[in-house]
């Protein structure tokens, strides 16, 4: 049986792999061609060496992005984790109506992006209305933590699922175990839950690190960037390069900016996922 | 539980065809759309049109357009229209394809710039010999890269009926300091009225054109005529404070307070306008049908008013008008293609159903010899206004230098709204003034 699965391996491979060369890598080399060209569209690009790249770590909106996206990324993943998994040691309490608030908790990861930013844009304007403080679009600690509770708002649910998976595989013998060694709660909670549940916290923080580096649609709802760019992210500081700017080379800087972030969100969750899973334990 | 597991292999095996299918269906989709060029394109030499419409407002006429034209001369005519603010993303993309548009627009001179490589010399084209002025041919050198097919007017959109409660009449505003006098008057009445000056000036994006694309034009206009220049590449800013005024006027009297004007749309603005809570609405010809479709406006309640700016000969100003929509061929297409698409312009302009369908139905003025009269109040002011005399302010906006010149102006715009201070006044200023200089020289260097 297995033999014959392994013989036939590469032909169900195969729709797949061809799904995934024609959508993904071809594009993706066809994109990194790109970037050391000066286009307006794919078929008339001329090869203009790396200054795209030069041009691209110049300007300063994009170090400016970055720094934002980063303190973004720091502090949703925090946030995000944090709440998910404490949410999840609760939902796995023997309680009336788990069920439902997972129902719930869950919930608002089925919105799309782009509605969540609207509907939040529009809530958050309101209570600074009534506070009487600028609105978002001139107030960037405002912009920054709307984008962060945004963000929480969208992706704790989703965690905390995978936490609950995650704890319910905590054997119950080795805590029953543990209590009668002697253990507290807060002992077992550090000493064998969080230990047992690394993978999932690296999944987790691996999905949310990654989100948050390539958030765009919420961003794009909620400020668009405003105030003058100070909340802008990288994905959108490259959109706004791309369809914001005239003049043919501004694609080419566009492309090279793209390429850039795509190796530092390559580089960012290689390293996460190094560290997170060091820590990992084996059943 | 054998047969369990059968079952759920079926499952699964239909779930992995039907995702795999779901993504040749899709490419299949988008196939089909330029397939009709395609396609009209492999037969004998006849060429067909691909259009790629920018107006979303008027997709359906232009559908029944392309249809007539393809019933009386059998020439393939795809129109896909782009979304609206989609129209640079879709028309990369389109271009990149096999089956690119043979026909598409651009929005002036900045715009030409991105695709003036694939804009095909229309000077020997018979559409081109159809225009009444030389000035709505767009130009790069020497070669006619795009020709104007609508012309627009823009001002201020007057309630009459509010305004003759207020006690007054259009006649009575003749000048910037008129205009200020009326609007301030009717603020201080504002609770014994029930309405204010002015809709509220949003600036989000659905709204935000209308000042730091539309009323900046005025001071640009303003700067050009004084220097009797079409374009440059450092504006001075002579008449920055006029703008200032203008805009205090419109964040003063308006239907909220200047704070709230972060968050207003383009909507909340119009639909204020259709309440009857503010006499003035800055905004173009374009919307004569949302003002006017459910019947809360006919005729004789509109009018629409110059933007007076306080600057030069304000009795003979006229409406800003112009065009920033300019149709291109596509050079790369087939030479049947080529010369389908150029007859099928011509046809639009000149046949009867294309000039009745472009005049009445899309309610455009188009700057075209067999023209037919539009019914929209709008454009039938402007051009009174222009036979009484009234010189129309020209539109200048698509010199600004970029997309990114205007948002930087709208942003300092909407601080200063906010808090209209000096100092927030001056980042204006800067960002007018020393933006277009930075943007030129970024999009041109």
């Amino acid at each position: 049986m297995e033999k014959a699965l392994k013989r036939y391996a590469p032909i169900f491979v195969l729709p797949t792999f061809l799904a995934f060369v024609i959508g993904f890598i071809l594009p993706f080399l066809q994109g990194l061609y790109l970037s050391f060209c000066k286009f307006t569209t794919v078929e008339n690009a001329q090869w203009v060496g790396i200054s795209n790249y030069i041009a691209a770590i110049k300007d300063t909106s994009f170090t400016d992005s970055f720094t934002f996206t980063l303190m973004f990324t720091v502090v949703s993943i925090l946030a995000i984790n944090v709440i998910a998994f404490a949410l999840a040691l609760l939902l796995t309490q023997k309680l009336a109506g788990t069920n439902i608030f997972r129902t719930i908790f869950f919930m608002p990861n089925l919105i799309g992006g782009i509605v969540l930013g609207y509907i939040w844009q529009i809530l958050i304007n309101c209570i600074l209305s009534i506070t009487a403080q600028p609105l978002l679009a001139l107030n960037k600690p405002a912009g920054y933590w709307g984008l962060i509770i945004l963000m929480c708002w969208q992706q704790i649910g989703y965690m905390m699922i995978i936490y609950i998976a995650g704890l319910q595989n905590v054997p119950e013998d080795l805590i029953e175990a543990a209590f009668i060694d002697g253990a507290g709660k807060w002992d077992a909670l550090w000493r064998i839950k969080i230990p047992m549940v690394m993978s999932s916290i690296t999944i987790c923080v691996f999905l949310t690190l990654t989100n948050s580096f390539k958030l765009f649609d919420q961003n794009l709802a909620l400020t668009g960037g405003d105030p003058n760019h100070t909340t802008e992210m990288l994905a959108l500081n490259i959109f706004q390069t791309f369809y914001a700017r005239s003049g043919m080379q501004w694609k080419g800087y566009g492309q090279a900016k793209a390429v850039i972030f795509c190796a530092l969100v390559i580089l960012i969750s290689m390293l996460q996922l190094r560290a997170t899973r060091s820590r990992e334990v084996q059943q | 539980m054998k047969n369990k597991k059968r079952w759920l292999t079926l499952g699964l095996v239909t779930a992995m065809t039907v995702t795999a299918l779901a993504g040749c269906g899709g490419n299949n989709g988008a196939g089909s759309s330029d397939g009709g060029a395609e396609g009209g394109g492999s037969d004998a030499g006849s060429g067909s049109v691909y259009y790629l419409n920018f107006k979303p407002e008027q997709d359906p006429q232009w559908q029944e357009l392309a249809k007539a034209y393809t019933e009386e001369t059998g020439v393939e005519v795809t129109v896909v229209t782009a979304a609206s603010g989609e129209y640079e993303t879709t028309l990369m993309s389109e271009m990149g394809k096999s089956g690119a548009p043979t026909m598409f627009q651009v929005n002036g001179p900045v715009g030409l710039a991105n695709w003036k490589d694939y804009c095909y010399d229309l000077s020997g084209s018979d559409v081109y010999k159809e225009l009444t002025s030389e000035d709505f041919a767009l130009k790069d050198g020497d070669s006619v890269a795009g020709i104007a097919y609508v012309v627009e007017s823009y001002g201020l959109i007057t309630n009459k009926t509010l305004l003759d409660k207020a006690g007054y009449k259009v006649e009575d505003i003749q000048s910037f300091d008129d205009l200020k006098k009326v609007a301030e008057d009717i603020t201080a009445r504002k609770d014994e009225l029930g309405f204010s000056a002015f809709s509220s000036a949003g600036m989000d994006g659905s709204s935000d054109w209308r000042f730091k694309t539309h009323l900046a034009n005025l001071p640009i206009y303003f700067e050009y005529q004084d220097e009797g220049i079409g374009t440059t590449d450092a504006i001075k800013g002579t008449y920055l404070d006029n703008y200032r005024a203008m805009w205090d006027l419109y964040i003063n009297n308006s239907t909220c307070q200047p704070s709230e004007l972060a968050a207003k749309t383009g909507d909340d603005s119009r639909n204020e306008f259709l309440n009857k809570e503010a006499v003035f609405f800055q905004n173009g010809s374009w919307e004569y049908g949302n003002l006017t479709k459910d019947g809360t406006f006919t005729d004789e309640d509109l009018s629409m008013i110059p933007i007076y700016f306080g600057v030069g000969d304000e009795a003979n100003q006229g409406l800003c008008t112009g065009t920033e929509n300019y149709w291109c061929v596509n050079n790369g297409a087939d030479e049947a293609d080529i010369q389908a698409t150029l007859d099928f312009m011509n046809w639009c302009v000149t046949s009867e159903i294309g000039t009745k369908t472009m005049g009445e139905d899309m309610g455009f003025v188009i700057p075209f010899k067999n023209a037919v009269e539009s019914p929209n109040l709008f454009v039938k002011e402007d051009v009174a206004m222009t036979e009484a005399g009234k010189k129309p302010v020209s539109w200048n906006f698509p010199t600004m230098p970029s997309e990114e010149w205007k948002n930087g102006v709208g942003s300092a715009l909407t601080a200063y709204a906010a808090d209209p201070s000096d100092a927030n006044w001056d980042a204006v200023v800067s960002a007018f003034v020393d933006g277009w200089a930075t943007e030129y020289e970024l999009a041109n260097p």
